[in-house]
């Protein structure tokens, strides 16, 4: 349709039926393509939220085809319709048009794995008892030809009296197919669900709808009474019965109904599985031709060596440690590459911005805001792209098949593998992968001690002070102690982990174990636009839901740096230091000449006197600036906070110095050393190997005269950092995972605290002992 | 009554062998699990058979309905089997 905005009446004149923006769900169970049909069908520009209260993701894709406006919403992988918790509740809500801010739902796209039919159609079978007009997708149909499956869709469209459209959706074939289909469906009228179940069973939903209305004033669709009577003790149970009176009447009514039921061979829930696989089963009955006999498929060879219990176990170590290797160490250059060019944008801004608060808050609040949030990406990018091949190919849940004891263990199951190991590279990407996890406690239980992980930006903290202060020693059995120390602290938080996990599943997440019966894909060759969407996908997530986020964070410490203080000297420094730079420049250049023409003896002297002078001078300069510098940081508000906790901080046999340290880095723990670096006068531009720092670390002294830093202060700082929470990217992204305040905040206060108790035991015990 | 004619100890999903397979009798109980054990498909009178174990003995692959599924070993002893004619 050509675009008519050249003629402004026609708008007003469509009919509103015509103009009236349609919403379609899509659906359907995991590892089926559904994402990637919503990829495929949305172009890639679908917007990502969270529903309200809840941490399942929102996806909507914003489309116009055929000069219809339609809202596509993916809805989460799943194999039934059955709420047992307000995350499952979600997609029955959006469906049924019930959940807010979703408009109600026009048409229903259930996609199915053309290879795995009979399963695929017990979600379908639920789906059709919404009434919604629906378009079934075949998809994954090489897969099936692949396995000699042979499917008629054109009879199965026929007996579902449904569109049937057969795809390949990573290939994007038959993509505009579905469109139109799509476009058809959103006018057509609702569906009168087929009766699967038997009479009585109808009858008991008629009661229970009844009862409803008269004890509770609730008017309950039809589906989700259904899903009352079936679904023991699930969601919408619990949310109709329960309260008062009303609500036990309910619950009384509803065991008598389910006992009726029982005794009219019609028992819930077994009755539901029953009904619809037996459907599923005569649906298929000539519309599905399967080999006679099932050839010994290469999936089936592939499948008995990745899971063989030697091979399986080397080949996953060796997976496990190509991820690991890849976002622990080939992630390095990516990084560099961003800091280099952030200095390159750095001295570009120096040139245009005169020294003032102004270019103060685009050089330390920005730029750096902006830094500190690209700096993530080559993690993010390259642990999804390991995640997005695995997934795709089928092993991932074979990963988490072969772990699933060991984790068990820890009382986590086999999927938390892979997000913790991964966050020992690097918290964000680590939690960022526990969407994975199917129950919610497992998921909320490795996302909180998945910081404890100790991830790279530890490592600078401990280099510098294992640099400093452990002695370069050779233990019994020829370990070095330096070596050993690091060690420790790596394993510091891992250990704790274990505790922590324990206690969380007991007192914050009660319940029994969630059960993990998981699906094992067939292997397939990952497909190249699948694992780029995948990547894409989290990317973007990251730097528009939690990159704002880490962006205010860094302002709001800059600020904090900053001010209050009168910085006018610090600019006047600035500006003399740029001037007798040129000027050194300028001699040089003048005693470079002299060089050259030959001219010896007075001449030549005074040249090299000059350098001198100029050398001095600007040497004198910048000392005072970086004075300065550490004047204004201990007078800024972090500084007064540093000085502040002071009392609180001696017993970890810190001084303020250390806090304002601590403080500071709470945006990301290896500040603490350009920090360190303001404090002790030696400009923020220090790394962990800078023999200046260390020096400046060993020669601190409290005002009595005792050195500052000693090896149980050393350990104590280390120990502290080992465990706490400063990283603002990562408690972002915990409150994005989580879709509440209440998780960041969680893991901030007990991270906290245990690193503030495992500090004070490491200071109070070393110093008796060392 | 002679000790031929009484009733097999029952058998359950985890008392197959790898490779071994057995008809569907009964999903104990109606809880979640239950539930979820029926939603895939894991219902009486289906075929089952057992692909073999974790490296770590726990959990174990089975196949139904066309497709591989992991249990584990506690989750597959909610499975009854019928006895082996």
């Amino acid at each position: 349709m050509s675009s008519t905005s050249d003629v402004p009446t026609t708008e007003s004149e469509s009919s509103p039926t015509r103009s009236a923006r349609k919403t379609v769900a899509l659906i359907g169970n995991p590892n089926t393509g559904k994402s990637t049909l919503f990829n495929a069908l949305s172009g890639m520009k679908a917007r990502t939220g969270n529903y309200p209260g809840v941490t399942v993701e929102k996806k909507v894709g914003k489309v116009v085809w055929d000069g219809r406006e339609i809202d596509l919403i993916d809805l989460p992988g799943t194999y039934s319709l059955s709420p047992r918790s307000p995350d499952e509740l979600v997609s029955v809500d959006v469906l049924l048009g019930r959940q807010a801010g979703v408009d109600a739902v026009d048409a229903v796209v259930c996609i199915v794995d053309a290879s795995n039919l009979e399963r695929n159609l017990y979600l379908v079978s639920q789906a059709l008892d919404l009434g919604l007009p629906t378009i079934l997708i075949l998809n994954m149909m090489d897969v099936a030809e692949a396995r000699g499956i042979e499917v008629n869709a054109e009879e199965l469209g026929k007996r579902l009296q449904l569109p049937v459209i057969t795809t390949q959706a990573h290939r994007r074939k038959n993509i505009d197919i579905v469109k139109q289909a799509i476009a058809d469906a959103i006018d057509r009228p609702l569906r009168t669900p087929e009766s699967l179940f038997p009479d009585p069973f109808y009858e008991e939903v008629g009661k229970l709808r009844e009862i409803l209305r008269a004890e509770k004033n609730i008017d309950l669709p039809q589906f989700l009474a259904q899903r009352l009577l079936i679904d023991r003790e699930g969601q919408i149970e619990k949310e109709v019965t329960g309260h008062g009176e009303a609500g036990q009447k309910v619950k009384t009514e509803l065991t008598a109904a389910r006992e009726r039921l029982a005794e009219a061979n019609c028992r819930v829930p077994g009755i539901e599985a029953r009904v619809r696989y037996g459907w599923a089963r005569e649906l298929l009955d000539g519309v599905v031709t399967h080999p006679a006999e099932r050839p010994a498929s290469r999936s089936d060879a592939i499948d008995r060596f990745l899971t063989h219990r030697f091979f399986g176990l080397m080949v996953f170590a060796a997976l496990m440690m190509l991820v690991f290797q890849t976002i622990y160490t080939w992630a390095g250059p990516f990084m560099e590459q961003i800091e280099a060019g952030q200095e390159v944008i750095v001295g570009m801004v120096d040139r245009v911005l005169t020294p003032g608060p102004l270019r103060s808050l685009v050089v330390d609040g920005v730029i750096a805001g902006v830094g500190g949030v690209l700096i993530f990406l080559p993690q993010i990018c390259l642990l999804f792209l390991f995640i997005a091949i695995l997934e795709d190919c089928g092993y991932m849940s074979r990963a988490a098949f072969l772990m699933d004891k060991f984790m068990a263990r820890l009382g986590l199951s086999g999927k938390s593998f892979v997000p913790l190991m991964s966050s020992f590279a690097c918290a964000v990407p680590g939690v960022m992968a526990t969407r994975v996890i199917e129950s919610r406690r497992d998921r909320f239980v490795t996302i909180l001690v998945a910081p404890l992980m100790s991830c790279s930006a530890r490592l600078p903290v401990y280099l510098l002070l294992i640099q400093a202060f452990i002695p370069d020693r050779t233990l019994a059995g020829g370990l070095g102690l330096q070596g050993t120390v690091l060690f420790l602290m790596y394993s510091i938080g891992a250990l704790v982990a274990i505790p922590v996990a324990w206690g969380l599943k007991k007192f914050f997440f009660p319940g029994e174990t969630p059960h993990f019966v998981m699906e094992l894909p067939s292997y397939k060759i990952p497909s190249v636009r699948v694992v780029f969407d995948r990547v894409y996908d989290r990317a973007k997530a990251f730097v528009v839901r939690a990159g704002t986020l880490i962006f205010a964070t860094t302002i709001v410490i800059w600020a904090l740096g900053f001010y209050p203080g009168n910085h006018d000297h610090q600019y006047d420094l600035q500006r003399s230091i740029r001037a007798a730079d040129i000027k050194l420049e300028h001699e040089s250049e003048k005693l470079a000449e002299v060089e050259l023409s030959q001219e010896k003896g007075e001449k030549l002297a005074a040249a090299k006197e000059d350098v001198r002078l100029a050398e001095v001078h600007l040497n004198d300069l910048e000392e005072e600036y970086r004075r300065v510098s550490s004047q204004l940081m201990a007078d800024s508000a972090l500084g007064r906070m540093g000085h502040a906790i002071e009392p609180a901080v001696k017993p970890l046999g810190w001084d303020w110095r250390i806090g304002v340290g601590a403080i500071a880095s709470f945006p990301a723990r290896e500040v603490i050393i350009s920090t360190l670096g303001t404090i002790y006068s030696l400009g923020g531009d220090v790394d962990e190997a800078d023999e200046g720092l260390i020096g400046a670390l060993r020669s601190s002294r409290w005002p009595d005269g005792r050195q500052v830093f000693n090896v149980p202060v050393a350990l104590s700082i280390m120990v502290f950092f080992a465990l706490c929470a400063q990283c603002a990217a990562t408690l972002m992204v915990i409150k994005r995972e989580t879709n509440s305040w209440r998780w960041p905040i969680f893991s901030f206060v007990y991270m906290t605290a245990l690193a503030y108790l495992g500090a004070l035991i490491t200071y109070q015990v070393g110093s008796l002992w060392l | 009554m002679p000790a031929f004619m009484e009733a097999p100890a029952s058998r359950l999903l985890t008392d197959l062998q790898p490779g071994e397979s057995a008809v569907i009798a009964e999903i104990l109980g109606d809880d979640s699990l239950a539930m979820r054990l029926m939603e895939m498909g894991i219902l009486e009178g289906e075929g089952i058979s057992l692909i073999g174990y974790a490296p770590l003995g726990d959990p174990i692959e089975f196949e139904i309905r066309g497709y591989r599924i992991s249990l584990r070993a506690a989750e597959a002893r909610r499975v009854r089997l019928e006895a082996a004619s």
